[in-house]
């Protein structure tokens, strides 16, 4: 086809043929980007396994929801429309970007399948992808640069701020935008005034504007437009590729392998190291994440892909009590040592241990493994197991809060964080009013029962908090459950003896439960301990199904076995509160609000963070001996939520929520003014009597 | 530095309910769960420190059944590099003379510059310590809760004295020390530092291999009688729930003029 201008594959400047430009930088560019990206790739080969080649179907349905999808993204609707805006347009313009390079060398080139119809209808939509990317990008530079959003931040103890890189991606990619914009709108001008034939350039499109400006331009100066458009646009596109494998845009490389080997095994804990079976980990001469490379590959392929838009620290309950830790920066500031250890240029530098050098023992240790930061992420990076490995490295090295050795060491001899008696674990059922009316078995010396009902440590010793268990056996009871305890025989199920990183004595209680759970004859467990019915499911092996109590409420309900009164309290206004390892571990939302909506005539209102954003009391288990650093505590947040919500009652599902919420209702100094009930015990004063 | 750390096997009371036995004569032992006594442990940290510092060996040492085993594979766990059990039918029943002299014997034989004892044990009366300083004639400090080692001579030794007041002093070497909580931070041990150690040889010295008899260590103090106090006049133990307690107590204090 006829064109008024000479083409970069065809045109000669002082007697050079750029042609030869238009070979050399991307020979340069994609040698220098092979360079850097094997420099790059070095780390993660030296790491430690990870296996994450599984379950393909499931990964590539990530991948399409994801990462394709975006599906994350407007959780925060204006970071995340914008990046839908800038991902979408960078999908649709790779194509250009790639037939540009390519152009370059032949001026006829088509990219297979993209000439005829197609190609038209193509350079329309790309016309508009470029106008789309170039708005987003605008707006998204002054809302870093003016605006300011809290969540990009970064406070002094962490190092500078992150605007300028930020500015100046977005700044390289205004400027590939309005390049390749020069090089189209000054061909078709120049077509134009000579009167050939001249594509469309969809309307409104930044190519548009700059063809309606170059109208009246000679042909000469459109000449040299066109060219020198060219040229930029191909140096700053390869530059722009070098540049990212260097911060935080890293991810428009990584994302969609990171997304690809997500961690599938939600709520679930990796094994100490992949690849070692459990009878060899004595053998093994450390264990953890001590070293950098300790991490597994993968976790530093969350490292280099973290995009630095503080979502997981916005979401963190640690990070908003004013405890030192904000997940951000633990990949943050892992990439930087990472880079730092591992220079593009000269050779590995040996590195110090992680605790005391990047990370400190309470930022670590500050970790409730809520996991509101993984639910948070775009990226799907993870970070709850390499707090866990940084623990068992931790633990390793004996390096353990006081305050956390004493219920360990209790744990170890009596299965119980308190070193209660083993002997008093069923004190709880032998209650005389409570005995009367209700019967526990207690399945030792050959007793059976369908059900078992695992009480665990919290509501089997503490004092305030025995009354669910008491609950539990009521509305089992009610339902007409075949059930009974394991009474001394139930140890502590682990759950967060594993979550601080003392394996080897998780599974000494994983073991000893397993044994007594199998000895018992049950046929399926119930528990209304959250963190229990987790372990359950993800930490132990060939036990029967497990359920945690609201489930077996719902169907008793669904199967009329039991039936309830109207609500007792018809003026309280009542709020759920998703406990973290019911809700988002493990996805029951709705069943505990069914059951909650069946009480005829409750008021029930949702506080703003709920469901998958629930926001963690303070945490189970061992956590409620550790002493950490905070302002003020999660709890007293999630109390304020629940009355800016407009409730006066809190209810939970969850020992461990309603020892933590009722601390909080007490020293927020909201006694009498709010109260906190388990889902059990409501559903237990509301039972219609048989 | 060569450094002896004295440690027991006790039942600790935060991980059991102590009650004395019909008889009278002991505390009921049949559902105990016994750990390494708490300030022994602090001991074989700071030994463990001054190692890591000084370089050396970090023995520990315990007199008892071969159930006492237990707590010298923790403390090895921890990082002591060996142990030594004395165990011996005839020990039994011998009380903290009894115990001093049976160390002493032992520790004769070994060329120790530094031997720490917690300050006191759960179960016991804190004697032993000073009774071996003396019994050895060397030096002894009591309730140690600062160290710092000067050269293989001399160390410097800080006490906490009533009032919170801090004294330090200059001790030659060899000495005895009696170890206080709160001198540093003991490291957790884990099941697997345990289980690594469980197969590390302790050697066992009997009666015989000290050439100590019965007859020396027979107690010259006999437990007459053991029972829980009865309340004294103005004494009151709160009974109930943890909330009736708790309202008990603010009832009192209210009536006596304590809160308002």
């Amino acid at each position: 086809m006829e064109t008024a201008l000479i083409s970069p594959a065809n045109a000669t400047v002082f007697g050079i043929p750029t042609v030869i430009f238009s070979v050399l930088i991307p020979v340069v560019g994609v040698a220098l980007f092979t360079y850097i990206m094997a420099k790059r790739v070095a780390p993660l080969v030296l790491a430690n396994p990870d296996y994450r080649f599984d379950r393909i179907p499931q990964r590539l349905w990530a991948v399409l929801k994801l990462w394709l999808g975006q599906l994350k993204q407007p959780r925060y609707r204006v970071g995340g429309v914008l990046h839908i805006m800038l991902f979408a347009g960078f999908i649709i313009l790779s194509i250009r970007s790639l037939s540009l390079v390519f152009l370059g060398v032949s001026e006829d080139f088509v990219v297979p399948g993209f000439g005829g119809g197609f190609g038209r209808f193509y350079n329309v939509i790309k016309d508009y992808a470029v106008t789309m990317v170039f708005v987003a990008a605008v707006i998204a530079a002054v809302r870093r640069g003016f605006f300011k959003p809290d969540r990009y931040k970064v406070p002094s103890h962490y190092g500078k701020d992150h605007t300028p890189e930020a500015i100046f991606i977005l700044g390289l990619i205004c400027a590939l935008l309005i390049t390749e914009s020069l090089y189209e709108a000054s061909a078709m001008s120049a077509n134009q005034q000579l009167g050939l034939h001249a594509e469309m350039i969809a309307p409104l499109s930044l190519a548009w504007f700059f063809k309606i400006t170059l109208a009246n331009v000679s042909i000469e100066t459109l000449q040299g437009i066109h060219l020198v458009a060219y040229y930029l646009h191909d140096l700053i596109f390869f530059s722009f590729l070098c540049i990212l494998p260097l911060g935080k845009h890293f991810h428009v490389i990584t994302s969609l392998f990171n997304v690809y080997f997500l961690k599938l095994n939600k709520g679930g804990v990796k094994p100490v190291k992949w690849g070692v079976s459990e009878e060899k980990l004595l053998d093994l001469e450390s264990f953890g994440a001590k070293n950098f490379e300790d991490f597994t590959w993968k976790h530093i392929l969350d490292f280099y892909s973290c995009a630095d838009c503080g979502r997981c620290s916005d979401q963190c309950p640690a990070n908003a009590v004013g405890r030192p830790l904000s997940p951000r920066f633990i990949s943050i500031k892992a990439r930087d040592y990472c880079y730092d250890h591992y220079p593009l240029r000269g050779g590995f530098r040996k590195g110090e241990p992680l605790i005391g050098s990047i990370y400190s023992e309470d930022e670590i240790w500050s970790c409730t493994t809520c996991g509101a930061c993984e639910e948070e992420c775009p990226l799907m990076i993870e970070y709850i197991d390499k707090m866990v490995d940084l623990r068992r490295g931790m633990v390793d090295d004996g390096n353990v809060p006081q305050s956390v050795q004493k219920p360990l060491q209790a744990m170890e001899k009596r299965g119980n964080p308190y070193g209660k008696m083993e002997k008093k674990r069923a004190d709880w059922a032998k209650d005389k009013e409570f005995k009367a009316e209700c019967t526990v078995k207690v399945l030792e010396k050959g007793g059976t029962a369908e059900t078992l009902y695992f009480v665990d440590s919290v509501t089997s010793y503490d004092d305030n908090i025995q009354k669910l268990g008491r609950a539990a056996a009521r509305v089992l009871t009610a339902a007409g459950a075949d059930f009974g305890i394991l009474g001394k025989g139930e140890k502590d199920s682990g759950h967060e003896v594993r979550r601080f990183g003392e394996e080897m004595l998780f599974q000494e209680l994983r073991d000893h439960n397993t044994e007594m759970i199998a000895e018992s004859g049950a046929k399926k467990i119930v528990t209304a301990d959250p963190h229990a019915y987790n372990a359950f499911k993800k930490d132990y092996n060939g036990l029967p199904p497990v359920e945690h109590i609201s489930q077996v409420i719902a169907q008793a309900l669904d199967s009329d076995k039991i039936r309830l009164k109207s609500i007792e309290n018809p003026d309280a206004v009542y709020t759920y509160h998703d406990p973290c390892y019911l809700g988002r571990h493990n996805g029951l939302y709705d069943i505990p609000r069914d059951v909650l909506d069946q009480i005829p005539g409750i008021k029930r209102v949702e506080m703003d963070k709920c469901r998958d954003r629930s926001f963690c009391c303070g945490g189970g288990g061992l956590y409620l001996f550790y002493e950490p650093i905070e302002d003020k505590r999660m709890g007293q947040l999630r109390v304020r939520m629940a009355k800016e919500a407009g409730a006066d009652v809190i209810v939970t599902a969850c020992p461990f929520c309603m020892v933590n919420i009722e601390d909080a209702i007490k020293t927020s100094g909201l006694e009498g003014e709010m109260t906190v009930v388990d889902l059990v015990e409501l559903v237990d004063q509301h039972l219609i009597a048989a | 530095m060569e450094i002896l750390v004295c440690v027991k096997r006790v039942p600790d009371a935060s991980e059991n309910e102590i009650e004395v036995n019909s008889k009278g004569t002991d505390i009921d032992r049949d559902d105990l769960v016994y750990s390494v006594n708490e300030w022994d442990n602090y001991a074989v940290e700071e030994a463990i420190q001054i190692r890591d510092k000084v370089g050396g060996t970090v023995t520990v040492i315990t007199v008892g059944d071969e159930e006492a085993e237990e707590v010298l594979r923790r403390e090895m766990a921890m990082g002591a590099d060996k142990g030594i059990l004395i165990s011996d039918e005839a020990f039994e029943g011998t009380d903290g003379r009894g115990i001093a002299a049976i160390l002493k014997t032992e520790i004769e034989k070994g060329n120790y510059d530094l031997i720490l004892t917690g300050a006191q044990a759960d179960d016991g009366a804190g004697q032993v310590g000073g009774m071996l300083a003396a019994m050895l004639d060397v030096p002894y400090a009591s309730l140690v809760n600062h160290l710092e080692i000067i050269d293989d001579k001399k160390i410097k030794a800080g006490r906490e004295i009533a009032g919170g007041n801090q004294e330090m002093n200059e001790i030659e070497l060899p000495c005895v020390l009696s170890i206080q909580t709160g001198i540093n931070e003991p490291r957790y041990v884990g099941i697997r530092g345990i289980r690594k150690v469980a197969s590390l040889d302790i050697p066992v010295r009997t009666a015989g291999d000290l050439g100590l008899d019965a007859s020396a260590v027979a107690p010259k103090v006999n437990r007459v009688d053991y029972f829980v106090p009865e309340p004294g006049e103005g004494a009151e133990m709160l009974e109930g729930s943890t909330e009736e307690i708790i309202e008990k107590l603010v009832e009192i204090l209210k009536a006596k003029g304590g809160i308002k």
